[in-house]
């Protein structure tokens, strides 16, 4: 409305311009890009902290009762508050913060050319929110009972009573904590959909638009449409909890599948909401180092909205051993059947987008092509669980573990090492180096897998989960058991272990890295106009105008291999 | 600091930003009201007589001054909308402070009404149809006291100034929107019984 009609004049850095303090500038900036780093740096910290239970827990498994380096002996409350607590931190803490709330406050603007997002301030305190919810989830830990031992799932009566988990303070400050941290990406999801909806730059039409910025909107909006229930099953199983109500409790007239319900209602989509965005890097990353244009961009739309809608109709897939109704099983079976194809268009389309293209194998190209294979496994193996008959055999064993971690890790960790490593030069103005990053990809890959596959035939051979001690079954205490856990828990202290070479990498390369121009991966979106590192206002005095879409790579009759969107046509 | 921003200046939908956000607000509102009168439901329909005889127990006199409270001020709040389209502060002003008194007069009955509830016996804790009750009220009402508050402010801090005008709109928006959950509530808690 108030557009002006000649070009947007953008931040003017002449007047009275005063060196903003270190608390104004790092601590309460309203600069999206700064609240993209407060998100990335805190979500990296905690994955830090999930990845070290990972480590204790499975320490434990493969060597029952030993004393654990670093930790000592764990004993079984501490055992489940652990295991709770490492889902809770990578899907909460650790994939929302990364993969939607920082790249979505890094990319957003500047992909769409603007210089932020619409409600700056209602942005900071978003971030706000969710540093209170890590604080309260941390202080959980430490409080008498120790942090919740519940599952990250939370069943009632399991979650709803202090002397079934024990943990009678850590259950609510769990609870309250993952309340506050929906507070806050509701807070943050309802500004990337106004900020895509209103504050594109000049020619940006729909199909102009980056594919991870319509995942990104996509996914805030699914968010925004499952977290609503469960916000309101939190409050009362807060109120079970602390107060004594008895919303979930059978005895007292309510219903524990209700929790059930509400949970992966909004628990499914979740999946969508983390991976949406992964694939989104993936998309633009395989373009740019394929140097082809993105295969079927529409498709690509029209799936994941499709998706999108059918993510609403899986949830009591996880469920069928709870007393679900068999002929509604079989729907759900149905729908969770249907869903693995929207998903597989989008993978797919990423694989025809190389089929003839002049491929790069950079460090960030080498990850987003290692999200496509694993994340196919992990997705394969969910058809399996789909399907209620073999669900029933299936369901909390290892087997369902190993399928989700092969869903998750793909999202959370390598899609994120994919975007890290190529969106570092706009970041800070410098690229990470390319040979420790290869080494830090084959380290993690190949780990990775070196952890899930032994977890895999382990399920299948009935393995539970959530067992303290194996050797207290004598079923599952066989030697060549015992071997594929231990195989398992030192392929995670190698994949630990090659984390270091990624802190390494990306704190040295801060300062020593090799200067990056503006747009090192000759890539067409409008991130690479801006300088690097992008300034405050992100694009200086005049705001970019989009004349194309984002992916015309290797156009016939072009001197050049990509053509930016933001260049004008040389007829006009 | 305080450079204007130029995102929030643009408007490719033609909509307002600040409508936009609202409108999105009150979706995500809808879904977690949603989840809970659901859920309110799905129990009702299992425990059919057993809340039958509970629900007959809430006041459905004052639940129906509550109604009209609110229907009222809803028309008031319009009133006020129609007020700033004509950049009126002094009616602009008048028709918000008669809507939070109208709000004002819900929440008293409304203590009224849990006082002796919770005097006659009937606490959060009597039975799952009461827990129900009281937080889907509950939630309700403190949606109600933050679109006084926020009302509160905008008629002072922005209509007294001459600046926000659009934001009276968006107040309304929400207000019709605690209006319209309470239509659904007063039918489910004391009509239905």
């Amino acid at each position: 409305m108030a557009e002006v009609a000649h070009a947007e004049v953008g931040h003017d850095d002449h007047h009275d311009h005063h060196e903003p303090s270190f608390w104004s500038k790092y601590v309460f900036s309203t600069d999206h890009k700064m609240i993209a780093m407060q998100y990335m740096f805190t979500g990296m910290a905690m994955a830090l902290i999930g990845g070290f239970f990972a480590y204790v827990f499975r320490m434990q498994l493969a060597f029952p009762g030993a004393s654990i380096p670093f930790w000592g002996t764990l004993s079984p409350a501490a055992y489940n508050s652990l295991v709770t607590n490492h889902g809770t931190i990578m899907i909460f803490w650790v994939a929302m913060p990364v993969l939607i709330a920082a790249m979505g406050n890094f990319l957003i603007p500047l992909m769409i050319g603007c210089d932020d997002m619409v409600f700056p301030r209602v942005n900071r305190l978003s971030y706000q929110i969710f540093l209170i919810s890590a604080i309260v989830l941390i202080i959980s830990f430490f409080v008498p009972g120790g942090g919740f031992g519940g599952a990250w799932t939370a069943y009632p009566p399991l979650s709803a009573k202090a002397q079934y988990n024990a943990t009678p303070f850590g259950a609510p400050l769990w609870l309250i904590a993952v309340t506050l941290e929906i507070v806050a990406f509701l807070l943050g999801g309802i500004n990337f959909i106004t900020t895509v909806m209103n504050a594109r730059a000049k020619g940006m039409r729909m199909y102009d638009i980056p594919i991870i910025v319509w995942m990104i909107v996509i996914a805030s909006i699914l968010f925004m449409c499952s977290v609503g229930p469960l916000i309101a099953g939190a409050v009362m199983l807060l109120f079970d909890q602390t107060l004594g109500t008895g919303f979930f409790d059978g005895a007292a007239g309510g219903d524990p599948v209700l929790w059930q319900h509400l949970f992966w209602f909004f628990g499914h989509p979740e999946v969508y909401v983390v991976l949406l965005p992964a694939m989104g890097i993936v998309g633009e990353i395989t373009c740019t180092f394929a140097r082809k244009k993105l295969f079927a961009y529409k498709l690509i739309l029209y799936s994941t909205i499709g998706l999108g809608i059918l993510s609403f109709f899986v949830w009591a897939h996880h469920q069928f051993i709870s007393g679900v109704d068999p002929r509604a099983a079989y729907l759900f079976t149905t729908t969770t059947l249907l869903i693995s194809i929207p998903v597989a268009i989008v993978l797919f389309a990423y694989i025809a987008t190389l089929y003839g293209g002049s491929i790069r194998f950079t460090t960030a190209m080498l990850f987003a092509l290692a999200f496509t294979g694993e994340f196919l496994l992990g997705g394969v193996t969910g058809i399996w669980l789909g399907s209620s008959g073999v669900d029933v055999y299936l369901h909390d064993t290892y087997f369902v573990l190993a399928h989700f971690h092969y869903t998750f890790v793909p999202i959370a960790i390598i899609a994120t090492f994919a975007a890290v490593y190529y969106w570092y030069p706009k970041m800070f103005g410098r690229k990470m180096n390319e040979t420790w990053g290869k080494i830090h990809f084959w380290g993690t890959t190949v780990s990775f897998n070196g952890i899930f596959i032994p977890l895999f035939i382990l399920g299948a051979g009935g393995q539970h989960r959530r067992i303290y001690n194996f050797q207290h079954y004598p079923d599952l205490a066989g030697a060549d058991m015992q071997d594929m856990r231990v195989f398992a828990t030192l392929s995670l202290i190698v994949m630990l272990a090659f984390q270091v070479i990624f802190i390494v990498n990306f704190f040295v390369s801060l300062k020593r890295g090799e200067k990056a121009g503006n747009n090192p991966w000759k890539a067409n979106t409008l991130e690479w106009v801006a300088t690097s590192p992008a300034p405050h206002g992100n694009f200086g005095p005049v705001m970019p105008e989009v004349y194309r879409g984002p992916y015309e790579y290797s156009v016939e009759g072009r001197e050049e291999d990509y053509w930016p969107q933001n260049e004008k046509p040389s007829d006009s | 600091m305080a450079h204007q921003i130029i995102a929030t200046s643009r408007s490719r939908t033609g909509i307002p930003t600040g409508r936009l956000a609202v409108w999105w607000v009150i979706g995500s509102e809808i879904l977690i009201f949603g989840g809970l009168i659901g859920s309110y439901l799905l129990n009702r329909f299992n425990h059919g007589p057993s809340w039958s005889v509970e629900a007959a127990n809430t006041n459905t006199f004052i639940g129906a001054c509550n109604t009209f409270w609110l229907l009222t001020s809803s028309l008031f709040v319009v009133f006020a909308h129609a007020a700033s389209e004509k950049r009126d502060a002094k009616k602009t002003r008048m028709w918000i402070w008669l809507t939070i008194m109208l709000g004002g007069f819900f929440m008293g009955f409304k203590t009224y009404e849990y006082t002796t509830e919770i005097q006659h016996g009937f606490t959060l804790f009597t039975s799952n149809f009461w827990s129900f009750y009281y937080v889907a009220t509950g939630l309700h009402g403190f949606h109600v006291v933050c679109g006084m508050v926020i009302m509160g402010i905008i008629a002072e801090n922005d209509i007294k100034h001459g600046r926000n005008w659009h934001r009276v709109e968006n107040i309304g928006l929400y207000w019709h929107f605690v209006d319209i959950i309470w239509i659904f509530l007063f039918p489910l808690m004391y009509i239905a019984k």
